[in-house]
């Protein structure tokens, strides 16, 4: 453990020493450097490195092959070797594993070109002006704008290599900036995200400009009772509900009548003609443009890894055209099968104007700002529930005229689809509920009818 | 037993410790902790009888945090040697001078006597990683093909993980700790399917995870086997079952359901640092503020929790936390009254109480410790009565058996709670099984509502692997000890009027 070999090193020991049918290994080595302040004092900065390692060892051929699944934080060709010799005991040891499918060939992946290249870092540094700028936000601010938040920046390098002779790699950069502020007493707060590539994108002075005008907006503070409301939903409301749908919509509990989609293909879910996608070349949000299991799960299969990753429609024109599986899933039913990918874009074709032009737009209704804590209460409808949070405002006559209570909500985001009456146009957003597990999103802001707000929620 | 991992031991930790400690003193750190963190987990899962997911991952590294001119500074890595280690002290001391422009607080370290030269580990009699993987599959097989042997069972879905995590911390006082911890948690869930109405249920074992080894899983103690054989005459109840009416009932909570409702309501409430707005921007502040403090009516007057990491099947419980602090047990809740918060030693020197709790921790040498729930439990009433006692309180209402769906704002004033399975009260005795409830409440007036808590009979060891806080987010196991309850007067919804249907 005391050495530090090349991730392609790593790959070339294990596919050397690799004795089984079929080999895969996927090295990631993640740089990360991040920022966290809360009441207007930096906190809780790092700088940190690892490495994961996995091994996936076949044994036998075709549908009838086992895996073994081994991962380890190796750092020299030696160790790696071991970590072979566990993933081949495994895979012997096993069943026919339920996903097996030949291992991909550098004919279905197309050859990676850059492989060679060394791994991208990251450091406390790239955060330079983040901090200048947050320095400078908080003295503005002082005790009546005081402020919290994090930004961090997460690069993988990640080396795909298979005994098939696939070499690819994959940079991914991940960021996000997240600021709150909070009043003298923190009786209101206000809130924004973005999903960043890198730090240079953030623009703290005008976010910090906004978040002002929305606790500007929390002056004036009315109560509302529990109840449907027309609603604005903001684009990282929106990706959080869609989100959850996403990761729900697996083929195999669909067709075994478990699940909420059960029935569904090939059903409207929205009147309007929208279209849910994941599209790894979406400028802003690129993604893997193909697949990198470390395990297999569900609707995912490490015998898929190195797949090339396409745009894959969810929704076209409002229509469920397909559910999430393996290739050894669909080879074997007839359910139309999309792989799991690493971004989420919706879009309404032809639609324009942002959140302000739909508050100016409404008679009355309530602005979210985002939802918090959201679970699967009900898998029968996907009813899911949550909280608002950080500013729910009230819109009369097409103007914020004050904040209201948080409300608990009740919804299933296959209703809500239906009930979107109004689409802006799409734009970047960071999912806040799901943030550490899924940045990639765009999405418009949406008017919804009737949202169900179940209760009052006293919090601030 | 076989107590701290051998192989842990065998690493150059006193070695790397005195390189990295040595370099932060040259740089003036006033605070400086070495970390080698190893961790060993496992994840399989089988949907019916397909073994789907199958992974086996061992995450190692090395950490060294600082305070070094009233800062911060942090800075982790993965390789092994002394060299590196050095570096990171480096590294971590830049880190916290880059963060002194835009700090206004100065951290202070509540005091802690060394510990030099200890060992721990908690209460395990097989190393998960000692059984063979086609041993663990087989065993989960035979449990998966009883429970889908049922009738009306139409699919299974069984999980299983284990935890082995190695700490070695080592700080500039003179404190040296190696402690090794195992944690483990099978789960099995039956589905029916109404294909004629499109409808189907699910019901789950209720063995929660267990600060215990292997062995834990074929235990006549656990008794998989006894409950897997009650779940699909419960689960055909269940499909059939009416639909419950909305509105206010009287609950007896068993303690498989209640141990969460107490991690939501009163574990993630007490910790000082949502209190102090630490975690303000993501998982949130608290109701109960430090004002609060010793005065506070939390609950009715039969209402005393617990804070611990000292019991031995606690799952949040250690020798020593991630800095350096010795586990304890203290009183959050007594009579009713906010007594207690969960600390670490720099919010415990901030609000001036004295020593740290001892509740820091982090999920990986990676990440920086921050204070983490401890056990949280809710103490039986020693002369209480048994689950037919407290039934027979109520006239009408709900018992509530098992935790399911869980969500609670970001103050931890509201919160709604499903469960596995729902049975009418009626004049004092059970009936049967009722569909589509989740309850909801505020924290306050739902604990304010606890007539009664059970005696020793009814206390259930539960307890969460996956407790998620912090950012970057770090997941920490914390076990809730708790017996059943009576609350009176809750708001019940029904789930399917609730999607408007």
């Amino acid at each position: 453990m005391a050495r530090l070999d090349s991730p392609q090193d790593i790959v070339e020991a294990a596919l050397g020493a690799a004795t089984t049918d079929g080999t895969v290994v996927i090295v990631t080595d993640r740089s990360e450097a991040n920022l966290r302040w809360a009441n207007s004092s930096l906190t809780t900065n790092g700088e940190m490195s690892s490495r994961s390692v996995t091994v996936i060892a076949t044994n036998g051929s075709g549908g009838g092959a086992s895996a073994g699944v081994v991962g380890r934080t190796v750092t020299d060709a030696d160790a790696v070797r071991e970590l072979v010799a566990e993933a081949e005991a495994a895979a012997r040891a096993a069943d026919p594993a339920p996903d097996a499918a030949p291992l991909v060939t550098p004919d279905q992946a197309g050859v990676g070109s850059d492989f060679a290249l060394e791994p991208e870092t990251t450091s406390v540094g790239a955060f330079a002006q983040v901090a200048a700028d947050l320095g400078e936000a908080f003295a503005a601010g002082g005790p009546d704008r005081q402020h919290f938040g994090f930004a961090e920046q997460v690069v993988d390098s990640v080396y795909l290599g298979t005994s098939t002779g696939l070499r690819l790699r994959h940079v991914q950069p991940t960021g996000r900036l997240e600021m709150n502020a909070k009043n003298a007493d923190w009786s209101a707060s206000s809130y924004l995200a973005f999903t960043l590539r890198d730090p240079a994108e953030a623009d703290v002075a005008a976010a910090d400009a906004d978040l002002a005008r929305r606790l500007g907006w929390a002056e004036r503070r009315l109560d509302l009772p529990a109840g449907r409301y027309e609603t604005i939903l903001p684009p990282t409301a929106l990706a959080d509900l869609l989100v959850e749908a996403y990761w729900e919509s697996g083929a195999r509990a669909a067709d075994e009548g478990r699940s909420a989609y059960s029935g569904k293909l090939g059903e409207r879910l929205s009147r309007l003609p929208l279209e849910l996608f994941s599209d790894p070349t979406r400028p802003g949000l690129e993604c893997a443009p193909f697949v990198l299991a470390a395990a297999s799960t569900a609707d995912t299969s490490v015998f898929d890894n190195g797949l090339p990753l396409p745009r894959q429609d969810v929704l076209a024109q409002g229509e469920l055209v397909s559910l999430t599986g393996s290739r050894a899933y669909a080879a074997s039913h007839e359910t139309p099968i999309r792989l799991e990918s690493d971004n989420l874009v919706l879009e309404a074709p032809g639609a324009t104007g942002g959140l302000d032009d739909l508050v100016a737009s409404t008679q009355r209704g309530l602005l979210l700002s985002t939802v918090w804590y959201v679970r699967v209460v009900d898998p029968q409808t996907l009813l899911l529930t949550g909280l608002t949070r950080d500013g729910v405002y009230l819109v009369e006559d097409g103007e914020v005229v004050g904040a209201v209570n948080n409300f608990r909500w009740n919804e299933s985001p296959l209703d809500v689809l239906d009930r979107i009456t109004e689409v802006g146009a799409t734009e970047r957003c960071y999912p806040r509920e799901w943030g550490d597990y899924f940045t990639r999103a765009a999405m418009p802001p949406v008017r919804v009818s009737d949202f169900n707000m179940s209760s009052v929620s006293a919090a601030q | 037993m076989p107590g701290v991992n051998a192989e842990f031991l065998a690493l150059p930790l006193t070695t790397l410790a005195d390189a990295a400690l040595s370099r932060a003193r040259e740089l003036g750190a006033e605070y400086a902790a070495l970390r080698v963190v190893s961790t060993r987990g496992q994840f399989l899962a089988l949907q019916d009888l397909d073994l789907e997911t199958s992974i086996t991952s061992d995450d190692v590294g090395l950490a060294v945090r600082v305070v070094h001119d009233g800062c911060w500074g942090f800075a982790a890595g993965i390789v092994l040697s002394p060299e590196e280690a050095a570096r990171l002290a480096e590294r971590a001391v830049e880190v916290a001078r880059a963060s002194r422009p835009v700090s206004t607080e100065r951290v202070v370290l509540a005091d802690e006597p060394a510990y030099p030269d200890r060992q721990w580990s908690s209460p395990y009699e097989t190393d998960p990683f000692d059984v063979p993987d086609a041993e663990k599959v087989a065993t989960l097989l035979d449990l998966t093909e009883r429970l889908k042997a049922g009738d009306g069972v139409a699919h299974t879905r069984t999980s299983f993980q284990a935890v082995r995590e190695n700490v070695f911390y080592a700080d500039l006082a003179g404190t040296s700790t190696t402690q090794t911890r195992v944690r483990i948690e099978p789960e099995l869930t039956a589905t029916a399917v109404d294909r004629s109405t499109g409808s189907f249920e699910t019901m789950r074992t209720l063995a929660p995870p267990a600060a215990a080894g292997w062995e834990y899983v074929t235990s006549a103690d656990t008794d998989l086997v006894g409950e897997i054989a009650e779940i699909p005459e419960l689960l055909a109840a269940k499909i059939k079952a009416a639909s419950v009416r909305a509105g206010d009932y009287d609950l007896v909570i068993d303690g498989s359901n209640l141990f969460l409702t107490i991690h939501e309501s009163i574990g993630h409430a007490t910790e000082l640092d949502r209190v102090l707005g630490y975690e303000a921007a993501y998982a949130g502040t608290s109701f109960a503020t430090f004002d609060k403090l010793g005065t506070f009516q939390y609950g009715s007057p039969v209402m005393n929790v617990t804070g611990d990491r000292d019991t031995d099947w606690g799952l949040a419980s250690v020798g020593w936390d991630d800095e350096g602090v010795a586990g304890q047990h203290w009183d959050i809740v007594k009579d009713g009254i906010l007594v207690g918060y969960q600390t670490d030693r720099a919010m415990a020197a901030l609000k001036d109480l004295g020593r740290s709790n001892g509740a820091a921790y982090a999920d990986s040498a990676r990440h920086v410790p921050l204070q983490r729930m401890v056990n949280v439990s809710l103490q039986p009433d020693p002369e209480g009565g048994t689950l037919d006692d407290l039934v027979g309180q109520v006239e009408n209402g709900i018992y509530v058996v098992g935790d399911k769906s869980w969500s609670i704002d970001m103050q931890r004033y509201n919160f709604q709670f499903t469960g596995q399975r729902f049975f009418a009260i009626e004049n004092g005795r059970l009936s049967g099984q009722l569909r589509d409830v989740a309850y909801q409440a505020t924290t306050t007036d739902f604990w304010r509502s606890m007539e009664a808590v059970g005696g020793p009979s009814t206390f259930y060891r539960g307890g969460a692997l996956n407790c998620g806080k912090a950012q970057p987010g770090q997941v920490s196991p914390a076990s809730h000890g708790t017996p059943a309850a009576l609350f009176r007067g809750v708001r019940i919804l029904n789930t399917v009027q609730e999607g408007g249907r």
